[in-house]
């Protein structure tokens, strides 16, 4: 057995036997600032929009529906489950596919569209980064896929950074199998260091702050 | 024994274009660094250098219980751990998986470990089709090369090289805009992603107490390959394992920032299994292959089993003037750079290439910028101790063993080493900085070969024992 060959050389390597408890794990380095939320909002922005991100704050659901509508400026668009969505009304934009739950049907759709639309779980404020657990409301494919995304976040989700995230989530494991953080437009930097934005997934990306 | 690979190495020295594309990127990749660093939010970035330091070194000081520890977490999650002794287990295990379930296709993100055990070549040879998804990967391996950087594998490749490569590789019209160069790989390789069985993924990060993997890029291609296909097989040296998704806090700081400037890069997948059965979409089985292939060994030395704490960040390289002239294809193996310089040896022997420790400088810059402190100037000259222990075993080296001989007779004997020096400027004249030539009879073997690069300063006209008592008298 492999495991067993690999776990002995390990151990003899190291000098220790089967099932000795490890040494004191050093405590973890975990810092967070006090930002305002209005603060955090404004951080989140400044920090997207340097890496050519767009955002929209907009004031009620019926604004974030046109602002969505007016981003989307005829294009078709494939649409998560999440409930902030259907909030605004944004499933009823024409267009726009709805409640796909099959896999095959979903990754399909998603590889036609020309825009995909979802929520997201959390924000971080100072790396301007969407926090995405695949759930039944988000498929993976959905900000993936189709070369614009648009996200739809509320601001009680806007987090200070990745230390308040892990330290609200400290087992990201426990709540998906996957979770994803998303900083901005999918680049390439391969050619010459020369920045190109767009080579496997979005080039494009909003997001729509309510 | 191989010998240092000089004629490979002039004609990288003497290719000007190549020359100017390695300092030109590598030059940027600095400056990115630097920027990020001197930002406000990368004000602590000491403070995670030592913590990052301090994490690894106990993970790695308590490797077995890791391993055990994630195996059981990935297991609950419904993902499998594989346990991989060196290159042909691991493929092994790939090429069976692909035969049980009917596959013909793999999508690859980039990784250093599956480029370590030439898993390509080996799943090629079994007539899979595997398609490198990552834009400098996919040029490399249409142009049958193996990376020249960890971090930007084609980086000594310009635009028109692409050009060339896509032309007679793809069959498509020859094309210098590197917009549209990009373009052109997306639309072919958004089919592979769309049709493969399998996708094979690196990891940055293995995380014990989630059972989970963590992979960091820009592009989106191992976000595909560890989404689209119905089958995810993560492939890692063992040594990626970190306790707990909370150190997170401080590793993907550090990586980002020192491998391109990035606070935090464009993806970061956290990905811890198969679907789950409300997910409307992701794999259905997961894999995990642990690969050893030599880890153990390096595991042994309490001296340099640092080495295994290195996050893959390729800040050493952009920072090490060696691999700015010699480029990253004269290093014997994938990894290249002053962390390809203390690894190799390690992994096959130091005797396989005894000339790699001393292709450094001592200049330190590696072990200044190493987002995870590991003392790489320290293990280089351990390095060559051990290579000088060899030789002196073997009974090589006598000149050189002579020369030391004797310089430590002169350095014992004050007496003799200040006629010794006293006698210098009379043997090797010079302008008072630099001599003016350098005697026929020094002119031989390894002096002349280090004389045909260098100027050698002139021995000063007084010596600093002759400075000290003159001020000594004179008070």
């Amino acid at each position: 057995m492999s495991r067993d060959h690999v776990l002995h050389r390990v151990r003899t390597a190291l000098g220790r036997s089967a099932g000795q408890p490890p040494t004191a794990l050093p405590r973890t380095w975990i810092r967070i600032p006090d930002v305002p939320l209005e603060e955090r909002v404004d951080q989140f922005c400044l920090a997207l929009e340097a890496l050519n991100g767009k955002t929209h704050r907009v004031a009620s659901p019926e604004e974030a529906r046109a602002r969505v509508e007016g981003i989307l400026a005829g294009r078709t668009a494939v649409l998560s489950n999440s409930a902030l969505l259907t909030e605004c009304g944004i499933h009823r934009i024409q267009a726009a596919q709805v409640g796909l739950n099959d896999r095959v049907r979903l990754r399909q759709a998603c590889a036609s569209a020309e825009v995909g639309i979802t929520g997201a779980n959390y924000v971080l404020a100072d790396t301007g980064t969407l926090v995405m657990f695949s759930s039944r409301e988000e498929a993976r494919m959905i900000s993936l896929l189709p070369p614009t995304h648009i996200a739809v976040v509320r601001r009680e989700i806007f987090l200070t950074g990745l230390d308040e995230l892990l330290t609200l989530v400290p087992v990201p494991s426990d709540r998906s199998s996957s979770m994803v953080f998303i900083t901005g437009p999918s680049r390439t930097a391969d050619i010459e260091q020369i920045l190109v934005r767009g080579v496997h997934g979005p080039g494009e990306i909003h997001t729509v702050i309510l | 024994m191989n010998p240092l690979p000089r004629q490979a190495i002039h004609a990288t020295l003497a290719d000007a274009n190549l020359q100017l594309a390695i300092y030109e990127s590598t030059g940027r990749l600095m400056q990115k660094r630097r920027t990020a660093l001197d930002s406000p939010l990368a004000a602590d970035f000491q403070s995670w250098r030592e913590q990052a330091n301090r994490i690894k070194r106990h993970t790695i000081e308590n490797l077995d219980h890791y391993l055990e520890l994630i195996e059981q977490n990935l297991t609950r999650n419904g993902g499998k751990v594989i346990w991989a002794r060196d290159a042909t287990e691991a493929a092994d295990f790939i090429l069976q998986l692909a035969k049980d379930n009917h596959a013909l296709r793999i999508v690859k993100s980039k990784s250093m470990t599956t480029e370590e055990i030439d898993l390509n070549e080996r799943l090629e040879h079994h007539k899979l089709e595997v398609v490198e998804t990552d834009l400098g990967e996919y040029i490399l391996q249409l142009a049958h090369e193996r990376p020249y950087h960890i971090v930007a594998p084609a980086l000594h490749k310009t635009r028109y090289d692409v050009a060339d490569i896509f032309t007679e590789k793809l069959g498509v019209e020859r094309e210098v805009v590197i917009e549209k160069q990009t373009m052109i790989a997306r639309a072919k390789l958004r089919e592979k992603f769309l049709t493969a069985d399998i996708g094979i993924t690196g990891a940055n990060f293995l995380i014990a107490d989630s059972g989970a993997v963590v992979v960091v890029e820009n592009e989106g291609n191992a976000r595909l390959s560890s989404s689209a296909p119905r089958i995810q097989v993560a492939v890692a040296g063992m040594e990626k394992l970190i306790p707990r998704a909370q150190d997170l806090a401080v590793f993907l700081k550090v990586l980002g920032r020192s491998a391109t400037g990035q606070p935090m890069t464009v993806y970061t997948s956290f990905l811890s299994g198969p679907r789950r059965p409300e997910e409307i979409d992701g794999p259905e089985q997961f894999y995990l292959v642990l690969v050893d292939n030599g880890r153990t060994r390096l595991l042994g030395d309490r001296n340099k089993r640092e080495s295994l704490f290195c996050i893959r960040c390729g800040a050493c390289l952009n920072h090490c003037p060696v691999y700015r002239k010699i480029g990253g294809h004269n290093y014997p193996w994938v990894y290249s750079g002053p962390i390809g310089a203390i690894i190799s040896p390690q992994f096959h022997g130091v005797t396989q290439d005894p000339w790699l420790p001393y292709a450094s400088s001592l200049c330190g810059a590696c072990g200044e910028v190493c987002p995870v402190k590991i003392d790489i100037p320290r293990i280089l000259l351990e390095l060559r101790a051990d290579v000088t222990k060899v030789k002196k075993r073997e009974g090589a080296a006598w000149l050189e063993r002579q020369a030391f001989r004797l310089w430590s007779f002169l350095m014992r004997h004050p007496k003799l080493y200040e006629l010794a020096a006293m006698a210098a400027p009379a043997v090797l004249p010079g302008d008072g900085r630099w001599l003016r030539s350098v005697p026929g009879p020094f002119r031989v073997g390894p002096v002349a070969g280090w004389l045909r690069q260098r100027d050698l300063p002139a021995p000063a006209a007084r010596s600093f024992r002759q400075l000290w008592r003159e001020r000594r008298s004179r008070s």
